[in-house]
Order: C-alpha cells, then sequence, then structure tokens
C-alpha cells in the first residue's frame, strides 16, 4: 500500500477513472484518505464517535433541508407550521423526530468525543490546531442549536431567546446597543425569528468547513491511541479500509439502534414539553430550562454570585451584576483552547497518569453534577451545589491540570503499539479488541 | 465487548439522568397525577377505536363549548374510526365562516357573520372568534386551545384525566379567588374553569355508562390522539425499523470479527 502514497496516485485502470484522476485526482485522495490510510492499529471503540458526528452532521443537514421546505419564519405561522409538518406532511413527524433527537444526539456524540480527547491527552503537540478546530465546531454546534431551537415558536423557543441574547447586554458600553441589534427589534419578536432561521441554515455550513479543516489537521498527523504513543510505521498501522471501516460501520449500526429507539419510541425524551405551548410574549413559563445539552453552562451562568467581581472591588465599572456569569460560562468553553498548554505532561494517555486518571474521573462527574445543577431551581442547597461544582470546573483546568505534571510520577510507556499490543500485556491488548 | 457494554452503561445512565430533569419542572403546588393504564402506552400501544369515538363525544357535546381544538380538521375523524361520508355529515352539523360572499360581504345585514355548513377540509369549529370573546365569556379566563396538551405537560395524559376527574371541595382555610375551583391536580390547585363532567352529561352511542371517570379517561384518550395522531404508525414503523437495525447490526458484527482476526 506504500506505494500508493506518492503524488502520482495508483495506477486506475478503469479508463474513465482514469481520465477523471488525471485531472481532478478525487480517486486517488479517496484512496489515500479513506481506504490506505495508515491508522493505529489498537483504536478503541472511543474512537467511533468521529465518524459518528460525521454522519449525524449529514443527517442533521439533510433532514433540515427537508423541514426548510415546509416551514414558515413568521410569529403566527411558525408553530402551525411545524405542527402542520408532524401531521400533514408525508414522513414529516419522522424527518421532524429525527432533525430534533438528532440534536440531542450530536452533542452526546461530541461530549464523548471530546471526553475521549481528555482522557488520552489527543490535544496535546503536535494536535493543539485539530483540537482548538474542535472546540470552535461546539461552539458552532452550540450557537446553531440555540438558533435552531427558537424556530418553532413554542413557549421555551421565545424565552430561552430573550434570555440568551439579553446576556449579550453585559458588553461593556455597546452591550443594550448589540442587543436590539441582534433582535432586529426591541424585543425577540418577527425580524429575531427570520435572522434566527436564517443563521440555523447557513451555521451547519460553516461547521461542515470547520468538520473539513478538523480532518485536514487529522490526518496531518493520524489519530492518537488509547496508548498516547506515536504510531512508528507499519508494524504499528493498518489501512483504515477494511479495518476501520467496518469497525465504524458496526458502531453505526448500535448507534442507530439507539437513536431510532429514541426517535420512533420516546421521541420527546430529551424535550421540553412546555415548548408544545405556542410562544407568549406575556406569559413567563413556570421556569426557563435550556435543553439538555446547554445545563451544565447555564448553571455556571446562575452559580456565579450577582455580586462577586464587586466584592473583589474589580473593575465596578464596567462589570455589573450579571456579567461575571457570562464571563464565567463563555470561559467555561474557551479555556478548552489553552488546554494544549495548560497541560504541560508529555504523556499523554491517563493510563500512564496516576493521578491525572483520578481527577478526570472527578472532571466528568463534576460535569454531570453541573448539568444536574443546571435543571433545578438557583436558590438553597442546589445554588450552593453549583456554586462549588463551577469552582471545581475552574480549579481543575487552572490549577490542578497545569501543576499535577509537576509531583506525579507517570508510569513506563511501551516501546510501540505493537509491542504493547501483541506484546499480549492483557490490559493494553484489551483496547484493540 | 467490555467498552461495548460500557457504552451501553453510560447511555443507560445518561437516559436515567436526563429523565428526571423533565419531571422536575412538573407544576409546583400540586398533587402530581396518578399514573394510569393506558391502551396505547408501550412499543405496540395502540389507540382503542370505540375510546377514541366516545372521547371524540364528550369532546364534541362538553369541552367543544369553550376548547378549540385548532390543530384537527374534520378529516382528521377518518382516523379514529368513521367513514369519510359519516365525516362529510359531521362536519356539515356545523356551521364555519363562510368569509367574503360574491359582493364582498362577511355580514349579513343583522350584522351576523356570513356561515356556511362545514366540510371535512375545515378545521373543527372554534367556540369564539378571538381571545377578547373567549375571555369575556370565561370571568376573564382564557380556555386553552387542547391540540398539545398531553404533550405540553411533563405527567402528559395522566395529567389531563387528574384534572378532569380532580374537583374537591376547598380546604378549610383554602383562599380561593372569585370564581375560581379547587382542584387537587392543577398547579396551584385554584383553576377558573368548574368541574365539566357530570354523571351521564353525555348518552354514549355504544351503550357505555356515562360516569365521571369514563367520560375523563374517554376523552383523555381523544386528546391523546389529537396531540399525537400519527402516533400509531410510528410504533408500527419503529418496530419493523428496530428488527432491520438489529439484524443489520448483528451482521456487521460478524463481519467486523471476522475482518479483524487476522489482526489480533
Amino acid at each position: 500500500m506504500s506505494s500508493t502514497h506518492n503524488s502520482s496516485g495508483p495506477n486506475w485502470k478503469n479508463p474513465i477513472v482514469k481520465w477523471v484522476d488525471h485531472r481532478l485526482p478525487i480517486f486517488s485522495f479517496a484512496q489515500h484518505s479513506l481506504i490506505d490510510y495508515p491508522t493505529p492499529r489498537n483504536l478503541s471503540y472511543w474512537w467511533n464517535y468521529g465518524s459518528l458526528l460525521g454522519i449525524v452532521l449529514v443527517i442533521m443537514i439533510a433532514t433540515g433541508v427537508f423541514l426548510s421546505f415546509n416551514y414558515t419564519a413568521h410569529v403566527d405561522l411558525a408553530f402551525d407550521s411545524v405542527e402542520r409538518i408532524m401531521r400533514d406532511v408525508n414522513y414529516g413527524w419522522l424527518i421532524r423526530y429525527i432533525h430534533m433527537n438528532g440534536a440531542s444526539m450530536f452533542f452526546l456524540l461530541v461530549y464523548i468525543h471530546i471526553f475521549r480527547g481528555l482522557y488520552y491527552g489527543s490535544y496535546k503537540a503536535p494536535r493543539e490546531i485539530l483540537w482548538i478546530i474542535g472546540v470552535l465546531i461546539l461552539l458552532t454546534m452550540m450557537a446553531t442549536a440555540f438558533v435552531g431551537y427558537v424556530l418553532p415558536w413554542g413557549q421555551m423557543s421565545f424565552w430561552g431567546a430573550t434570555v440568551i441574547t439579553n446576556l449579550f447586554s453585559v458588553i461593556p458600553f455597546v452591550g443594550p446597543d448589540i442587543v436590539t441589534w441582534l433582535w432586529g427589534g426591541f424585543s425577540v419578536d418577527n425580524p429575531t425569528l427570520n435572522r434566527f432561521f436564517s443563521l440555523h441554515y447557513l451555521l451547519p455550513f460553516v461547521i461542515f468547513g470547520l468538520v473539513f479543516l478538523h480532518l485536514w489537521a487529522l490526518h496531518t498527523h493520524k489519530s492518537n491511541n488509547p496508548l498516547g504513543i506515536e504510531a512508528k510505521g507499519d508494524k504499528d498501522e493498518i489501512p483504515f479500509h477494511p479495518y476501520y471501516t467496518i469497525k465504524d460501520l458496526f458502531g453505526l449500526g448500535v448507534f442507530m439502534i439507539f437513536f431510532m429507539g429514541v426517535v420512533f419510541f420516546a421521541p420527546n425524551l430529551f424535550g421540553e414539553p412546555e415548548n408544545y405551548l405556542r410562544a407568549n410574549p406575556l406569559v413567563t413559563p413556570p421556569a426557563i430550562v435550556p435543553e439538555w445539552y446547554f445545563l451544565p453552562y447555564y448553571a455556571i451562568l446562575r452559580a456565579v454570585p450577582d455580586n462577586f467581581v464587586d466584592a473583589w472591588g474589580l473593575l465596578p465599572v464596567i462589570i455589573d451584576a450579571k456579567t461575571s456569569g457570562v464571563i464565567a460560562m463563555f470561559a467555561s468553553i474557551l479555556l478548552l483552547c489553552l488546554l494544549p498548554w495548560l497541560d504541560r505532561s508529555k504523556v499523554r494517555s491517563a493510563r500512564f497518569r496516576p493521578i491525572y486518571k483520578q481527577l478526570y474521573w472527578i472532571f466528568f462527574a463534576d460535569c454531570l453534577l453541573l448539568g444536574y445543577v443546571g435543571a433545578q431551581p438557583a436558590e438553597g442547597t442546589m445554588l450552593l451545589i453549583g456554586r462549588i461544582a463551577t469552582f471545581w470546573y475552574f480549579f481543575h483546568l487552572l490549577i490542578l491540570i497545569p501543576f499535577v505534571p509537576l509531583i506525579e510520577k507517570t508510569k513506563e510507556l511501551p516501546a510501540s503499539i505493537s509491542e504493547a499490543v501483541l506484546g499480549n500485556d492483557e490490559k493494553v491488548g484489551e483496547a484493540a479488541e | 465487548m467490555k467498552t461495548l457494554i460500557s457504552v451501553f452503561v453510560t447511555a443507560f445512565l445518561f437516559i436515567l439522568l436526563v429523565s428526571p430533569i423533565n419531571q422536575s419542572l412538573a407544576a409546583g403546588g400540586a398533587t402530581p397525577p396518578p399514573k394510569l393504564s393506558w391502551s396505547f402506552k408501550g412499543p405496540f400501544g395502540s389507540f382503542d377505536r370505540k375510546q377514541l369515538k366516545r372521547g371524540w363525544q364528550v369532546y364534541k357535546e362538553v369541552c367543544a363549548g369553550c376548547h378549540s381544538l385548532n390543530q384537527i380538521y374534520y378529516r382528521n375523524l377518518v382516523d379514529i374510526g368513521f367513514s369519510a361520508s359519516q365525516v362529510k355529515v359531521i362536519a356539515s352539523e356545523d356551521e364555519v365562516p363562510a368569509g367574503p360572499n360574491d359582493e364582498g360581504e362577511t355580514h349579513d345585514e343583522g350584522g351576523e357573520v356570513l356561515v356556511r355548513p362545514g366540510k371535512p377540509f375545515d378545521k373543527l369549529k372554534k367556540p369564539y372568534p378571538n381571545e377578547n370573546a373567549a375571555r369575556v365569556a370565561n370571568n376573564g379566563a382564557l380556555p386553552p386551545d387542547l391540540s398539545l396538551t398531553t404533550k405540553a405537560h411533563s405527567t402528559g395524559v395522566d395529567y389531563i384525566a387528574a384534572v378532569l376527574t380532580g374537583y374537591v371541595d376547598a380546604p378549610a382555610g383554602f383562599n380561593l379567588g372569585d370564581g375560581m375551583y379547587y382542584n387537587t391536580y392543577y398547579s396551584g390547585n385554584q383553576i377558573a374553569m368548574p368541574s365539566p363532567l357530570a354523571e351521564d352529561a353525555v348518552e354514549f352511542a355504544d351503550g357505555t355508562k356515562a360516569t365521571v371517570k369514563q367520560m375523563a379517561l374517554d376523552v383523555s384518550t381523544f386528546l391523546a390522539w389529537a396531540a399525537e395522531p400519527e402516533m400509531e404508525e410510528r410504533k408500527r414503523l419503529g418496530i419493523k425499523v428496530m428488527i432491520f437495525l438489529i439484524v443489520l447490526t448483528a451482521l456487521l458484527f460478524a463481519l467486523k470479527r471476522k475482518i479483524w482476526a487476522d489482526i489480533h
């Protein structure tokens, strides 16, 4: 297979393929990047989520296009147009339920994908840019999901949009003007819905572009692996096809059983019932709660005390009451971009980092806890727990991650992937099973 | 295989985590509705056509006086077991606004809205022409549209049945507002709707005794259908999709084992 790695590409037999490939080498590209592509032989099932995410992105765009054929972005018509899709459009209910639950699946998969990267140190050199593009994809996904949730124009659509757009009012000096500009008026109204629909159609293609860059960076230095050591040569690597194509396909099957199980038998499991009430600017819902995938950030937003900054006497002019919560929320994601430099350990995989491994699971539990707190009213014990969990989130990223490598004694790394896998070491060999 | 199991366990824990989130938002101050058994629950559940027809009768004769059902057309009633010709008759019994006539008039000389008999393609007749008319007729309260009630409450159809049968005298010391009624299951226990169902309020065509409980169950079932008319088709198709995916995935797993055999 190594002969196909040169720039002239394989010697195509089919004359049409040969003719096209000479002018536009897409066949050589596919051969190079999808078939021969050398992949570490020891990737576990935690490496399935990248391809699953790609497939879900395509599913979301495909179902979204069909939904847009029948959706009307107008405050008086949006809610009914969605119900018409559910009732009168052929298989409209199926397309909408796939799209609606696809968003939940997208975030479920992306969070697993991110935590995989955290565990195995996939963000470390030379994959920093790959990681940062990943964080940008997450941010774009969040924006897309947020504007998309507004489109059905239910109660939670409207009130969620009101709460979240208002966050921008904390920007110094120009905040309120920016909010008016976002709304296209003086409240969330028809112009807001129109532009959100436009953005909801635009942003997935931004994600698509970022995914392309993500893959480009990935293919430059290839996949990390459960051992976190670089693959060296043919013994450590196997061609992507057929080994990982079939493994990804099997993973896709398992995922689709779960996904379709939700779509057909519990389609509103992840949804907020309140959103089946038409948006009413005059009636505030009993509790305004975002979709589950935003709950940890929502908990962070509400955890920071209103007077947090004032109490410390910092920048009291620029930063007012809710500002610090908003900053904390955005920082919780943007900080991830700095992770490759915050983490000074040369060892990637948590398998060989006994202290980090413990901290990783505490951090994982902390994120789940933040998600739980985000769904509860921000008062009493819950608020306190939310504050402790928020503190731990930043303590982990800003203090523990940089300083643990100074005291951590890492385990000895295997000499190579092939030695670890084929050397009959139970614990390591399990990964390739 | 061990990692696979852990993926399933994670997915399961995840669902456990998510499900109480919706529950926790159930209306405050009210007793949670008792969980009843419904023929349409579960992956194989389906609606009882006789019950749907009884439920429609209760809606039509009792609820429709105040509550609209905006997402439903007369033609949809074919789904609950009426024939196309029966639907035509049902539709024609209602008078719907006729819109401007050839002279461009929307009202007759007496100032009344021009009407015509309903057709299957019409939406069900609304009880009030607009929100203000609805409020003035109901002591300032707005009877909500019922098209999606079972989907709009975290406890779904159980909630509807519970509210309909949840009227009791207010406990001593309870400060009941003017024109309000005490209901065990309604948020805040105060509801503007008087108890809508009374013994034998309707006479069921199929001879079923019209107890309050029976009518509540029947109309709740009807409203569950109105909210999710696609439910039966969804579950039927879902079973086929599941069987297909499980077989496909099993084959893919076998293939994966075979292809990877020489790697281990």
